[in-house]
């Protein structure tokens, strides 16, 4: 598609789509949001991309190959799951860890569903950049 | 309001089984499109409708406050539309690969498995 | 199958197998002494605890009897096999195979568990099939291979109902408690126990009228044929009927479907073995005979009956092994098996004819060999049975021509006639092929003889294992005295000798009748032919290969089935009313339903596409309106997806036909819709059940750390869901990614 003003509006809307993809991922555990939303989200960054300068631009801008971005969630959600082996909890029993506790306050949390999440967020978002990507190129 | 949806959703299914019953590959994906809708709807009405309430607790409680949304069937629908799209994208593709390979995208005259006995 | 090549033995491979089995011989023949005492060896370990099954193993006089003629020939056989198959290039796996085998007989005698006997008992069909099908080269040997495979494969299915359906009877399925608690026979499954068990045993011990596979699983190399018709494969249906025999004998169905199958077995096979001229197809046929026989003994209960099963077992197996070894020595010598060819083998092989002599009279019955005073107990255990007449007449029968077919098969060849016209000129074999007939041939001497100590080691023990009680158990003697059996034994002799003198025209004649009778290995051919048709004739009907059929069964049986089941149930519907009707929603659902509609009708794609669109936003505005956010911001966001891919697969595509109106694919969608609109309808009209959700909101916060209660079920609560999920979603990624890249298609 050769249309200027998306190919500039472009330039700025996918950092900001996948700046907010990220703030959708971080806020899912507690308000609307989570790696599913938040990786479709980011994906569709790179589609404007993609469509607006082609995939070769969106490749780049990508640094990894989006099919390697999902393997490597579906690797960080087994992760995840392994976690709990260390408390010899049940696969996938979610570990916590909060930073800075206090009374009535639960601090920064860090957990391994945390992990599960960001894995989710990156299966769904190479996925589909994946077959966005491959269908504009061979199609 | 939840029968009425019902009956929604089985005019939306009865609509999709038309478009994948047609023996072309380009309609059967549109109602492989409309059925996954329809039945992800399905299973959200059967755990019932409550407007305006999303399952969420207030900051400071701990638990939602009242009656809220049905959580269990937001879970199971919001994935299987992830996988509804996901298997939507493999059939299309796996379409486009039938049309180059067949030049055909009529359901009935790909033979190649079971090819016509000739007797 | 001969030699292949000048090689001698197969080393390393051909030596370790034979000192395995030799090595489990030499275990079991250390237990004698414990056995002997009248213990009983146990061993056990937990397998599937819930079903309360156990990996256990028990060691009586039955067990030890079958272990050592297992090993003991087994060793032998193998020993042979190394110099009958030197050089055979698949030497390996035939050795695999058959030590295989080995170790499934064993464990399926020594199991204690009716799981654990089944386990072993289909790995022995299996390895068996393995063995009868080694020269798969040959179709002959294929199919052969097959069919005893079916055969012995369906007996095993029933065999499983009838184990299971006494696990559920006696409430345990470890055989000893079983036996020990004896409550089977006044059980109401009895009769069906009898009956699955029967088809188990039965077929796999050959009784006619499934015999037919025996004599073809001939096609297996000689000394597959020697270990799996002597001491082995035939014997596991016997050892069955043995085990279970403290448990299920002494009923009127037991006794009289075991003698008379066997009988008529018994009579029957001796009458084909006579008429045979290929001398591994004649054993073959008096393996039956004796499998008849100790079926027929085992449907009897007296002691006599029993240490004449016990006896019998030992004789046949040693004089049996032998005799199939000393045909492979012929075999391998002269390049031939048919009776006519074979004369005056005697003097070039000294040491197989000795060993064929002393195998043939024992199988003959003559004293002072060990057969004789196994045929002696079987006339006095025949003498006791319920219908003597019939029991000693068909023994008396069986064993005459048993006698004769001992004159034609190990005899003539080695004794009478001419060398002149043989294939090859004989040469002695090497000592490993001579080993076998030789130790058995002489083991069965020397138990005739010295009966003391085979009575004391296994016979009285297994008679104990069978009645209970080791006092039941007869004396093993040469001389009884002057008595029925003995003048039961020289009316054998006459009639044996009448038939050996008479067996050319008496096999003519039996030629001529058995030839009238129902070839039932023809039939099975038939059978199966007629099930090949069937399945042809089935497959073309229901797989038309045409996709719009399939689809149409598909969403036919969805929609039948489901409206079946609703109809058949009664519907709960709910009161359809008014209450809470907004209009929002409702212009919302319209909306929806009004998009698929537009996909129905238009013939433009870019329409289709709005259409998919509208309906796909709708619903997300549907999932908005009811408390669903995360739903409704995923749903929008992949309808925005679906309609980019199909926006940029539409640029390659054709275009679509004109709709036409489809009244039989119109019937089925409207009855699919009318289903689920039916199926959701009776949903709602039931109690829904809240006590999951419940949890959920009350876990949520405390437990999982999470305020979205949508998201903490998708990543904590059902998080290896989500996994499963996830990894579908890839795969799909990776398949178009597959299906795209990979292999380039004709492109047009």
């Amino acid at each position: 598609m050769n249309s200027l003003i998306l190919s500039v509006a472009t330039r700025y809307l996918t950092g900001l789509l996948l700046v907010f993809s990220i703030y959708l991922l971080l806020r899912g555990h507690n308000e609307p949001g989570g790696g599913f939303i938040g990786g479709l989200t980011g994906a569709t960054g790179f589609i404007l991309q993609a469509m607006a300068n082609g995939t070769d631009r969106a490749r780049e801008a990508l640094r990894l190959p989006p099919e390697v971005l999902a393997m490597l969630g579906l690797g960080a959600a087994l992760l995840a799951g392994l976690m709990s082996a260390l408390t010899g909890d049940a696969f996938l029993t979610g570990q916590w860890l909060f930073l800075g506790a206090e009374d009535g306050g639960k601090g920064l949390p860090l957990s391994s569903v945390l992990v599960f999440d960001i894995g989710v967020y990156l299966v769904v978002f190479g996925a589909v950049l994946t077959l966005v990507f491959e269908m504009e190129e061979h199609i | 309001m939840e029968p009425f949806f019902a009956i929604a959703v089985g005019g939306l299914a009865a609509a999709a089984v038309y478009l994948m019953l047609s023996g072309e590959l380009l309609r059967y994906i549109f109602g492989l499109v409309l059925l996954s809708n329809a039945a992800n709807l399905a299973i959200f009405v059967s755990g019932r409708l409550t407007p305006g309430a999303p399952p969420l607790i207030p900051e400071g409680a701990y638990a939602p406050a009242g009656t809220v949304a049905n959580a269990l069937p937001q879970a199971l629908v919001l994935t299987a539309i992830v996988i509804g799209f996901g298997l939507f994208a493999f059939a299309l593709v796996l379409t486009f690969r039938a049309w180059t390979t067949l030049g055909t995208l009529e359901g009935d005259d790909m033979r190649v498995a079971e090819p016509k006995v000739t007797k | 199958m001969a030699p292949v090549s000048d090689k001698t033995n197969n080393g390393l491979i051909g030596i370790l197998p034979v000192l395995l089995a030799a090595a489990l011989f030499a275990f079991f023949a250390a237990q004698i002494p414990a056995i002997a005492a009248g213990e009983v060896l146990r061993w056990s370990m937990p397998w599937f605890p819930s079903q309360g099954i156990e990996l256990a193993f028990l060691l009586d006089g039955l067990s030890l009897t079958f272990a050592l003629l297992i090993s003991g020939i087994g060793t032998l056989v193998l020993l042979y096999s190394d110099s009958y198959l030197a050089g055979h290039p698949q030497y390996a796996r035939f050795a695999l195979f058959l030590t295989s085998f080995l170790l499934a007989m064993l464990g399926l005698v020594l199991a204690d568990d009716l799981i654990l006997l089944f386990v072993f008992w289909e790995l022995t069909t299996l390895t068996s099939y393995l063995l009868i099908g080694f020269s798969h080269e040959a179709e002959k040997s294929r199919r052969n291979a097959l069919q005893a495979l079916f055969v012995t494969g369906a007996g095993g299915l029933a065999f499983l109902a009838g184990l299971i359906l006494m696990g559920f009877a006696a409430g345990s399925t470890s055989i000893s408690e079983i036996i020990a608690a004896d409550e089977l026979r006044d059980h109401a499954a009895y009769t069906g126990i009898l009956v699955l068990v029967f088809a188990g045993a039965l077929t796999k011990s050959a009784q006619v009228p499934v015999h037919f596979w025996l004599p073809n699983a001939m096609a297996a190399p000689t000394p597959v044929s020697a270990f799996l018709h002597s001491a082995t494969m035939v014997k596991a249906g016997i050892y069955l009927l043995a085990r279970m025999h403290p448990a299920l004998s002494g009923t009127p169905g037991w006794i009289w479907t075991l003698t008379i199958l066997g009988a008529a077995t018994a009579v029957f096979a001796s009458l084909q073995s006579l008429r045979q001229t290929d001398l591994k197809q004649a054993l073959a046929y008096t393996t039956l005979m004796a499998l008849g026989t100790l079926t027929l003994l085992l449907g009897q209960d007296s002691g006599y009956a029993m240490t004449a099963f016990a006896t019998f077992l030992i004789v046949h197996s040693l004089y049996k092994a032998a005799l199939f070894l000393v045909v492979g020595n012929i075999d391998a010598a002269t390049g031939t098996r048919e009776v006519a060819q074979l004369g005056g083998l005697g003097r070039s092989m000294t040491l197989t004819a000795g060993a064929a002599a002393l195998a043939a009279l024992s199988m003959a019955g003559a004293p002072p060999f060990l057969g004789f005073i196994g045929k002696e107990l079987k006339y006095a255990g025949a003498l006791a049975a319920d219908a003597p007449v019939l029991v000693a007449g068909a023994l008396v029968l069986a064993n005459a021509l048993m006698f004769a077919v001992a004159g034609v098969v190990a005899l003539r060849p080695f004794w009478l006639g001419s060398a002149a016209d043989l294939p090859r000129a004989p040469k002695e074999r090497s000592w490993r092929m001579l080993a076998g007939p030789v130790v058995l041939g002489v083991a069965g001497t020397l138990f005739g003889i010295f009966p003391g100590p085979l009575q004391q080691a296994l016979v009285t023990p297994t008679v104990a294992a069978l009645t209970g009680d080791a006092a039941n158990a007869a004396e093993l003697t040469l001389w009884h005295g002057v008595n029925l059996p003995l003048l039961l034994s020289l009316a054998t002799f006459a009639l044996g000798l009448a038939l050996y003198a008479g067996h050319r025209p008496l096999r003519a004649g039996l030629a001529h009748t058995l030839g009238m009778l129902p070839d039932l290995d023809r039939g099975w051919d038939r059978f199966l032919d007629g099930l090949k048709g069937f399945a042809e004739w089935q497959a073309a009907r229901i797989q038309s290969g045409k996709l719009s059929f399939y689809l149409a069964a598909t969403f036919g049986t969805v929609a039948g089935a489901l409206l079946v089941t609703m109809l058949a149930r009664g519907l709960p519907l709910p009161a359809f009313t008014l209450d809470g009707f907004s209009w929002a929603p409702a212009a919302v659902a319209a909306l929806m339903l009004a998009g698929g509609v537009l996909v129905l009708l238009t013939r433009s794609r870019i329409t289709a596409i709005a259409g998919l669109g509208t309906s796909g936003i709708a619903i997300s505005l549907v999932f908005l309106i009811y408390g669903a956010p995360d739903v409704a911001i995923t749903q929008l966001l992949v309808e925005t997806l679906v309609v980019v891919l199909v926006a940029v697969a539409l640029l390659k595509l054709p275009r679509l036909p004109a709709p036409r109106f489809r009244p039989g694919a119109a019937v089925i969608s409207v009855a699919v819709g009318a289903s689920v609109s039916l199926m959701l309808l009776s949903v709602l009209g039931q109690p829904l059940d809240l006590s999951l959700t419940s949890y959920f909101e009350a876990a949520s916060y405390p437990d999982a750390h999470g305020r979205n209660i949508v998201n903490v079920i998708l990543v904590d609560f059902r998080a290896i869901d989500t996994f499963g999920e996830i990894a579908v979603v890839a795969i799909a990624a990776l398949s178009a990614l597959a299906l795209l890249r990979g292999t380039k298609g004709r492109t047009r």
